[in-house]
């Protein structure tokens, strides 16, 4: 029952009362406990409290009230701060760590009427593209190879998020996305993911990795899911200076703009060499799917594409170096007893962070050090520039840009963990648009060849993510994409 | 210039003095969280999750706090940067709750001003204003609480400070204590620091280098948190005198960081440029540029207090006061405001004597500030009006006032309920000085002798004789007339 419902089809049952929240959330508890063994998607779940939302959303409905999101089970991405509920960054540090306090975004949803089902793994402080990295175990993909019995990563950082919905033990899931940190994984769990403009979801609350490209997003099984749930997680927050105080749109109404007379741009840096032929010829597909619902195609340049993956890896350690270290053991979370407050702080840590964090810090503080900080980190800031400059040029000339979302189907568990360099290689097409803080969208679109699905990225002009859903939902529409994952709950149960 | 010098044993050094001060600024809240930034209250109790750098937490600026800050820079006759940027200073420390201090480093809210100080003889000297930025306090460490622990109190952690650096124009401590006291008086005309070293609310790192008259500068040492003008002015001395003996050993003054021990007299090192923190500025991605309108700046500005050089000069012309009594009138906004309430419709120049004469005296008998006066200014106009009526003549002045300060009471109903008025009547006078003259026939004798000097003699006598009430001039021409 649970891959039957969109959050859509699932909302309109409820109001027709077809269906309770109850019976919802009591389906999608049964798919957690079923399919967490195999899949790791969750860090914490949370039944008591989802059903007691339910029936507080079954009461609403029964009394003609309830909000947008009223009754829908959804899962939560433990970087969001959640009251009450642990929240951990999938790191050892945080394990312990309860919050007194509600992120914004899911204080928005919870405004709406959502149902919390728990909080998903993920990578260790969304430090990672294959949520392998998390303290918790790794998420596993709950896609298979045809034929083999390879565990594959869903991606990262948001992995467990990204797996748990095309798993079917959530409707839709938060995300948040960095890097590449929401389209990545959504490309390779076969469902929809969202990363809207830096500034638009507030992202106080929000356990931070680099605070200058970290945004919150959804997933979902359709583009207009994502565009159900952005809607409600959206908004100005006066409480985070980089919230933008502009109105959400309409995003569902955006998804059936179609997109006759659209500009939409292929630029050609994208097109790196030893890019796998099925790849090229998902890109080719999804130009001509939208050629023919009558966009029109022009060739782009994005000059310092290139640049984008050397000068992420200085901008966002460095930011992460200094967001981490308020985790001292001294306050909250992990605390390793010690002789004086250097060991204190050289103790908890080692033994609160992974490898990847680790790595990340000290090249963070490498980048930031007195006679290193010209050459790295001011060199980068100048070559973000450069980057968003490209993308302003760009969206001159064309409304929205189409892309892969990733180099590549979902690797094996282990497959790249040896080398640093290929992992972050996963994120050579998300990064881009990461750094200039532009919206995009994962839409998956074909199978590769071994039966793992592909994403296509539809990346739009700053706060135009009305565009980004349009091209989003004209890609799902051709696409029609219906495959389903290995592991799943089977309809009917 | 001054002739200030340190006498080494190979000939005088000259000192160059530069100040870094630290200032809270007056707020009901801090910096970037909405908690109290009020002191003395109980331990963590003034902390937001933002202040305690709580996962997720976001800092917003506070509006009010940067207002503070333009209104300093405004005073500082200084440059307001209308475009500003907060970065990330990081260093661990228990006390540091997110591991770095948001600060201004790259482009501080206030650029160059000046403050003018007066040296004893009345000289005026500028000292330039390098900068003023806004940045966080820290909170408090406190390591004598529990024999293995130490305690961490957050209740400062947050709190806006203003750092507002000198040029290294200073060249005695004198000047850097007139400095240090302008500045002060300064922000407390503004509001913007209530300036209570005792209270930690105003500190100073010191940096201080010795040279040869004509030399560029040589190497500096700073010597960090002094909290009083007095031991800032001990600290330059000492650690001058550290550094004279230095090179005239041979050596080299290494640049460090150190502290003044007040007990000792002396400065001792704290940490050297080696073991000197990196720490990794930059700008803080949590917050957007500081930008203000020019508009904003005006609407402060027109809104600002007459700062005390405005109101000496006033002082000077409109009541005709000496430079120097007008300087120590405008110290304190307080003591300016007495002063006038006391002058208005009356005598300055009178107002202005018995303010820093007697009623200074006797509130610094009593261990008072003006602001706990048991007399009000229009208590001690009432005094002076007594006065200028000849109601009373000065002495019995003087008398009257050391009644008001013990009791409260207006002076008329001192003056009334002890009988101290004047007494005018020539036939009482006369009386008296007829008696005076006949209790004392050998001084009658040597007065007419030539020695003219007993002419004070007789009049206190005469004085003592009325109980001080004798109007002097009415007893001097009685006295004239009889001997």
């Amino acid at each position: 029952m649970t891959l039957e419902f969109t959050l859509s089809s699932a909302r309109n049952a409820l109001r027709a009362r077809r269906i309770s929240s109850r019976e919802l959330t009591e389906a999608h508890l049964a798919a957690i406990e079923a399919l967490e063994p195999a899949l790791n998607a969750f860090i914490t779940v949370t039944p008591e409290q989802a059903l007691a939302q339910a029936d507080a959303a079954d009461a609403a409905i029964g009394r003609g009230e309830g909000g947008p999101l009223a009754g829908l089970p959804v899962a939560i991405k433990d970087l969001f701060c959640t009251k009450g509920v642990r929240t951990t960054a999938a790191s050892r540090i945080l394990e312990p760590f309860v919050p007194p306090y509600e992120s914004t975004v899911t204080a928005n949803m919870l405004r709406d009427g959502a149902v919390f089902l728990g909080k998903t793994n993920l990578d260790e402080f969304a430090m990672g593209s294959s949520t392998t990295t998390s303290a918790f175990g790794p998420a596993i993909n709950p896609w298979q190879r045809r034929g083999a019995n390879v565990q594959l990563v869903p991606g990262g950082s948001s992995g467990g998020s990204a797996a748990a919905v095309a798993a079917g033990m959530a409707l839709a899931s938060t995300g948040t996305d960095t890097g590449g940190s929401i389209r990545q994984p959504a490309s390779f769990c076969g469902i929809v993911g969202m990363k809207p403009t830096y500034g638009r979801c507030s992202r106080w609350g929000v356990v931070a990795f680099a605070s200058s490209l970290d945004q919150p997003g959804p997933f979902a099984r359709s583009v207009e899911d994502t565009a159900i749930l952005l809607g409600s997680m959206a908004g100005h927050d006066p409480k985070d200076s980089t919230s933008v105080n502009r109105p959400v749109p309409d995003y569902v109404t955006a998804c059936r703009r179609g997109v006759k007379g659209l500009r939409i741009g292929i630029p050609r840096e994208y097109r790196v060499d030893g890019m796998s032929a099925e790849i090229e010829d998902l890109w080719s597909r999804g130009i001509a799917w939208l050629r023919d619902a009558g966009a029109e195609i022009v060739d782009v340049s994005l000059p310092h594409t290139k640049y984008g993956l050397a000068t992420y890896y200085i901008v966002a350690p460095a930011e992460a170096s200094s967001n981490l270290s308020r985790y001292d053991g001294v306050r909250f979370g992990l605390r390793v007893p010690a002789n004086d407050l250097t060991d204190l702080y050289e103790e908890t840590r080692a033994a609160g962070f992974g490898a990847e964090v680790k790595r990340r810090v000290l090249i963070g503080t490498y980048v930031l050090s007195a006679g290193y900080y010209d050459a790295y980190y001011l060199k980068a800031q100048k070559v973000r520039a450069l980057i968003l400059r490209d993308f302003t040029e760009a969206f001159g000339k064309v409304d929205a840009l189409l892309t892969p979302t990733a180099p590549s189907a979902a690797f094996g568990l282990g497959e790249k963990s040896d080398d640093p360099v290929q992992m972050y290689l996963n994120d050579v097409f998300t990064v881009p648009a990461s750094m200039a803080g532009a919206p995009g969208i994962s839409v998956p679109a074909g199978l590769d060849a071994e039966g793992l699905p592909l994403g296509l990225q539809v990346l739009g002009r700053h706060f135009d993510e009305e565009t980004v859903f349009a091209v989003g939902a004209a890609l799902e529409a051709a696409a029609g994409f219906s495959a389903k994952p290995a592991v799943r709950m089977e309809a009917g149960r | 210039m001054s002739a200030y010098v340190i006498q080494g044993a190979t000939g005088p050094w000259e000192l160059v003095i530069g100040l870094e001060v630290h200032a809270q600024v007056v707020s009901r809240a801090k910096l970037f969280s909405g908690a109290s930034a009020s002191y003395g209250a109980e331990p963590n109790s003034q902390v937001s999750f933002v202040d305690a750098a709580f996962p997720g937490m976001l800092p917003v600026v506070n509006r009010e706090c940067v207002a503070q800050a333009v209104r300093t820079g405004l005073g500082l006759k200084a440059a307001i940067n209308l475009v500003s940027r907060f970065d990330r200073k990081n260093y661990f420390y228990a006390d540091l709750p997110a591991g770095y201090q948001i600060s201004q480093f790259a482009h501080p809210i206030v650029g160059r001003g000046v403050i003018e100080i007066e040296l004893e003889g009345g000289a005026i000297r500028p000292i330039g204003v390098t900068r003023l930025h806004l940045e966080q306090d820290a909170g408090k460490s406190m390591h004598d609480q529990h024999p293995a622990l130490s305690f961490i109190d957050l209740n400062r952690a947050g709190v806006a400070l203003m750092e507002i650096v000198s040029e290294p124009d200073m060249r005695t401590p004198e000047e850097a204590g007139a400095y240090l006291r302008k500045l002060r008086t300064i922000m407390r005309y503004l509001g913007t620091c209530d300036g209570n070293m005792e209270e930690g609310s105003m500190r100073a790192d010191v940096n201080v280098s010795v040279r040869r008259a004509g030399e560029p500068f040589r190497t500096r040492c700073e010597i960090k948190n002094v909290n009083s003008v007095r031991f800032v002015m001990q600290a330059i001395e000492a650690e001058a005198r550290r550094q004279v003996e230095v090179w005239e050993a041979g050596e080299a003054v290494q640049q460090e960081t150190r502290l003044y021990d007040p007990g000792r007299g002396e400065t001792r090192s704290m940490r050297s440029k080696e073991d000197a923190h990196d720490y990794r500025y930059f700008p803080d991605p949590d917050l957007l540029p500081l930008v203000i309108e020019q508009g904003w700046v005006d609407e402060l500005a027109a809104r600002l207090p007459e700062l005390p050089d405005a109101k000496k000069a006033r002082f000077m012309s409109q009541y005709g006061l000496p430079s120097y009594d007008a300087g120590v009138l405008v110290m304190e906004q307080a003591t300016a405001d007495f002063y006038e309430a006391v002058a208005r419709g009356r005598d300055g120049k009178i107002a202005a004597n018995w303010m820093l004469g007697d009623f200074f005296a006797g509130l610094n008998r009593m261990g008072r500030g003006i602001e706990e006066s048991p007399i009000s200014a229009e208590g001690l106009g009432g005094l002076l009006d007594l006065l200028a009526d000849a109601t009373i003549n000065g002495r019995i002045a003087k008398e009257v006032l050391e009644a008001m300060m013990e009791t409260g009471e207006a002076a008329a109903a001192i003056v009334e309920a002890r009988g101290l008025r004047q007494v005018t009547d020539t036939g009482a006078i006369d009386g008296a000085v007829d008696q005076v003259l006949a209790a004392n026939p050998d001084k009658l004798a040597e007065y007419k002798g030539g020695k003219e000097k007993l002419f004070g003699f007789f009049v206190g006598q005469v004085m003592k004789a009325m109980a001080g009430k004798g109007n002097p001039a009415l007893v001097n021409e009685a006295l004239k007339r009889k001997l």
